[in-house]
């Protein structure tokens, strides 16, 4: 059975039709052609397929469209603003913290959620927060770096404004 | 040329494919979609071990939505193999599976839920098989045959070599240890999971996309195994989500989309579960082993003699190679004047094991360099101190042949003791340390401990005996001053597209923005033999200098007649072409082109690579074999619950010589990948299997290393500029990994006093070595026994050990 889902994806409202079964992963991906997010198990175990529903991390390859609608979801397309790249997405391409890029979206998507709610994290906190996220090529040195670069320039930002 | 001269090579910039990485535009295989792409989903055996009797797929082709079901019947009868000697794998199973996960049928249909549930309506009859789990068991059936070639009933590969008497070695040592050490298998665990689109279009050409890390063999598989002439093929791999080595095989499953698609008439995707991918494996081999070793007071080795039993699985996969990697590389590391080597590969009814990070090397290093450290303990030597006396001269050949060039060791053990406060802490932590009171009461431990490695830098021999390049480049430059850069290089995330943008940029004189890299596609760029055996920096990068020098040459003539000066005198840097004493008059590099395309109409030359052909002339000789070895020395910091068992890592230091970092940023990314691998496999990774079954195919059960369980790493570069390498450079994306493990074990026996002779080092081997120890036993938990094997009589050779290196070095294609 199909049915219509009004979603609200990176600020814009988009309606797809889809079987009641079918993830938002796999929604985002097969029908709203945003296949920034990835998938690395579909089992809720790796954090590769993050999103934020109302700013909070959550895994799409668990979430279903029809539970979701009236959140605002963020996915790696939408966090760039007017063609300037995220804080975030700018340390991790200078650092390096992007190696193969599969299980980037998610751990820039679940750091833009710590970001938000601790501003400045200490090392143990970012630790903590990515600890859902696997990464297999980068071992996370660089990974932790580019969220506290990010973290320390969103700051600086923050008190010239 | 000394480092500050360089423009580009040694800054740390971000690679080029890093911001189409952060924004999610990068396209995976999986992210492909074309018009009316149908989806496939293969059937696989849930038999470890059957024949097939019949297959009826009537049920599954009458589903609406089904365009097509194969078996093995609707494709030719020609069995594939990475290599040429076992070439035993079948895109879907005719007679027989071999392991669970086997294929067996394909479905292709409108989307992917249509296809699975067709799979599941095609009835296969079997008739089970004894399946064989261990090496045990397939060596005590000799009955049950898993496969009808090899060197034996199950047994793939049974190699002996000798170089020197070991005999009389261990009689001239003062000390002689035997030792026996296993190593469980483990999965790469790449991220993404396999996926591939094929495209049999109306012309009669076949395009396929795949995420794999050997395109120009996936070629040739494809011709072979589906009839059909190489030239109507073209094979793409998309970048890679992950690779480690899974990714360099050819696939059943990529063999199978190309023919759904060829009857479809559609693009067919096929996209493996996490599941498949465990099954698909080609992970490391689990191995035991048995090392003998003999030294002097002083800690000299005075020869080694190994022994492995590789656990190879269904297929031969790169298992041969990997037979011979458990033995050629360990006396690259010390001096080890004779060497004996042993080595067999049995089969079993598990996924193949293949080439994962480090190919064949972890094991036997786990190995040696633990009994390394046991050896320093009985002989009452610092252990760092007697590995850094014992570390093999550069320049010189090995006891099996093999070339040494430079070698950094010295220095990256000099480095990690003085990072890691190693004297200090050696003397503070563990048994032997005096501890207050307050330290005794506490069940945490702490523990220091030490290993080294060698590794290759791109195997020295193609996998195929051929005489042509490993690698090769086109650089063309556009008018506008542009340079695209054609390599057959596949970029799994190591960052090669980049390091051919730095080096054409570098020789250029231009911005690493200013050259576009095109990659790893069949049609259009020259063959790169893939990412493997960490060759790609080393063969690509020696391919894409000379392309862009002999570009630089032409259009050096060409402004060198426009300025009226010879063109020795002029130089390439800052987008601009002139005489450096004269550089107001310099040509913007765009404006040369044009010169260059008006003198030699269009601008696009070839670079080349082969490697040194230093092969030591004896059977077997072939692997091992590379134009230089990187070093690397590593201590571990950590600390072990005696109540719990558990492993609390701390720090790690790593000292890695890579000739030279032509990006800091990126060989630091790959030392610190390495560590981390190392120490998934050292604590917690391993590919078990129960009643026939993976005992955790998923990413929960299958244990890895998160942010909290991954230290502090600690990186240490250093540069010995070696003449084989591009600018000096040697490899570094696997080599770290390999000290990593033992260290770790050498830790573990400094807290507490124990030895885990076996990986991955689990809380409960941690305890039941601490029972036997309170119960006045040795402390030691590992393998008991060793299969009962004949190995073969070896091929005895000369010891090469101490001869100098070649003075001339012969290269194909360098000029």
């Amino acid at each position: 059975m199909k049915v219509r889902v009004a979603l609200n994806v990176n600020g814009e409202s988009r309606e797809a039709l889809v079987p009641v079964h079918k993830t938002l992963l796999e929604v985002l991906r097969e029908d709203l052609g945003l296949t920034g997010t990835k998938h690395g198990c579909e089992l809720g175990e790796c954090g590769t397929c993050t999103v934020l529903l109302d700013g909070e991390p959550a895994l799409s390859c668990l979430a279903l469209p029809v539970e979701i609608e009236g959140f605002r979801i963020t996915t790696v397309e939408g966090m760039a603003e007017g063609g300037q790249l995220h804080p975030l997405q700018q340390a991790f391409a200078e650092l390096g913290a992007a190696q193969c890029g599969y299980c980037t979206p998610g751990i820039l998507l679940t750091a833009t959620a710590l970001l938000a709610e601790r501003p400045s994290p200490t090392r143990q906190e970012v630790k903590e927060a990515l600890a859902g996220n696997l990464c297999r090529c980068t071992g996370y040195t660089k990974i932790l770096d580019a969220v506290e670069l990010a973290a320390l320039r969103m700051g600086r930002q923050e008190a010239r404004a | 040329m000394t480092k500050n001269e360089f423009a580009v090579i040694g800054r740390p910039l971000p690679k080029i494919d890093a911001w189409a990485k952060v924004v999610g535009e990068t396209k995976y295989a999986d992210d492909l979609f074309l018009p009316r792409m149908a989806y496939a989903k293969l059937l696989r055996s849930a038999h470890a071990h059957a024949r097939i009797r019949s297959i009826d797929t009537s049920r599954a082709r009458a589903l609406p939505g089904v365009l097509a079901v194969v078996t093995a019947a609707d494709l030719p009868r020609v069995k594939f193999g990475i290599l040429p000697v076992s070439q035993d794998e079948e895109a879907l199973c005719a007679e027989k599976v071999r392991m669970v996960g086997d294929a067996v049928a394909a479905v292709a249909a409108i989307d992917e839920e249509t296809a699975e549930q067709a799979s599941r309506l095609i009835d296969v009859d079997y008739e089970p098989l004894p399946a064989l789990m261990s090496i045990f068991e397939s060596l005590a059936h000799p009955e049950v045959r898993i496969h009808e070639y090899g060197d034996g009933p199950n047994v793939h590969k049974n190699v002996a070599l000798q170089f020197g008497d070991v005999d009389s070695a261990f009689d001239g040592a003062d000390l002689v240890r035997e030792d026996v050490f296993f190593f469980e298998g483990n999965n790469h665990l790449p991220m993404e999971q396999h996926a591939a689109v094929a495209h049999w279009a109306s012309d009669g050409k076949l395009t396929l996309w795949s995420s794999t890390q050997t395109p120009h063999y996936v070629h040739r598989v494809l011709a072979k195994v589906l009839d059909t002439p190489a030239a109507h093929i073209r094979v793409i791999a998309t970048p890679v989500g992950g690779g480690f080595g899974g990714k360099t095989d050819p696939f059943s499953h990529e063999i199978v989309a190309c023919q759904l698609s060829k009857l479809t008439g559609r693009p067919v995707k096929i996209a493996l579960t996490r599941e498949e991918v465990f099954y698909t494996h080609r992970g490391r081999h689990p191995v035991l082993m048995w090392i003998k070793t003999g030294f002097t007071r002083g800690g000299d080795i005075t020869g080694c003699h190994l022994r492995t039993w590789l656990d190879g699985g269904a297929y031969g996969s790169y298992g041969v190679a990997s037979t011979f990697y458990t033995g050629v590389i360990n006396p690259v590391t010390y001096k080890i004047p004779v060497y004996k080597f042993e080595a067999a590969r049995i089969f079993t009814n598990k996924p193949p094991c293949g080439p994962k990070r480090g190919h064949g090397t972890p094991q036997p290093r786990f190995a040696l360099e633990c009994q390394l450290d046991k050896a320093a303990e009985q002989l009452g030597l610092d252990p760092a101190e007697m590995r850094r006396r014992i570390v093999a001269e550069p320049f010189t050949k090995t006891a099996n042949h093999l070339t040494v060039t430079t070698i950094g060791l010295g220095e990256c053990i000099d480095k990690v003791v003085e990072a890691s406060g190693w004297r200090d802490k050696r003397a503070r932590y563990g048994m032997s340390a005096r501890s207050d009171r307050a330290e005794r009461r506490s069940p945490k431990r702490r523990g220091l401990g030490i290993a080294c490695s060698a590794y290759l830098t791109g195997a020295g021999t193609a996998i195929y005996w051929n005489d042509m390049p490993h690698s090769g480049v086109i650089a063309r430059a556009d008018r506008g001053g542009g340079v695209t850069v054609l390599c057959g290089a596949t970029d799994i995330g190591q960052g090669s597209d980049s390091i051919l943008a730095y080096l054409t940029a570098e020789v250029l004189g231009i911005e690493p923005k200013d050259v576009h890299v095109h990659p790893a596609d069949t049609s259009l760029t020259p063959v790169d033999l893939g990412s493997y055996s960490s060759r790609v920096t080393l063969m690509c990068g020696m391919a894409a200098i000379q392309a862009a020098e002999r570009l630089r040459d032409a259009i050096f003539k060409a402004v060198a007649r426009k300025l009226e000066v010879s063109p020795a005198v002029l130089v390439a840097r800052e987008r601009r072409i002139g005489v450096p004493d004269d550089w107001d008059r310099a040509v913007p590099f765009a404006r040369a082109v044009e010169l260059g395309e008006a003198l030699h109409g269009v601008l696009a030359f070839p670079g080349s690579y082969a490697p040194p052909k230093r092969a030591g002339k004896y059977k077997g000789g072939g692997v091992g074999p590379s134009p230089c070895y990187s070093y690397s020395a590593c201590v571990v910091e950590l600390t072990v619950d005696e109540e719990t068992g558990t492993v609390d890592l701390e720090n790690v230091w790593i000292g890695h010589d890579v000739g030279r970092a032509l990006n800091p940023l990126l060989v630091e990314g790959q030392v610190e990948g390495s560590v981390y691998m190392g120490i998934g496999e050292a604590l917690m990774e391993e590919q078990v299997f129960r009643k026939n079954l993976h005992k955790q195919p998923s990413m929960l059960d299958y244990k890895s290393p998160t942010t909290l369980e991954t230290p502090e790493i600690h990186t240490i570069l250093v540069e010995t500029d070696d003449p084989e390498g591009p600018f000096g450079a040697k490899e570094a994306g696997q080599g770290p990994l390999l000290p990593v493990i033992p260290a770790i074990a050498n830790a573990i026996h400094h807290a507490l006093g124990i030895r885990i002779d076996e990986v991955p080092i689990t809380p409960d081997k941690i305890l039941k070595a601490l029972d036997l120890k309170r119960a006045g036993k040795p402390a030691r938990v590992g393998p008991e026994r060793l299969p009962l094997l004949t190995f073969k009589e070896p091929l005895v050779v000369e010891s090469a050990f101490g001869r100098p290196a070649d003075a001339v070095v012969s290269r194909p294609f360098a000029q």
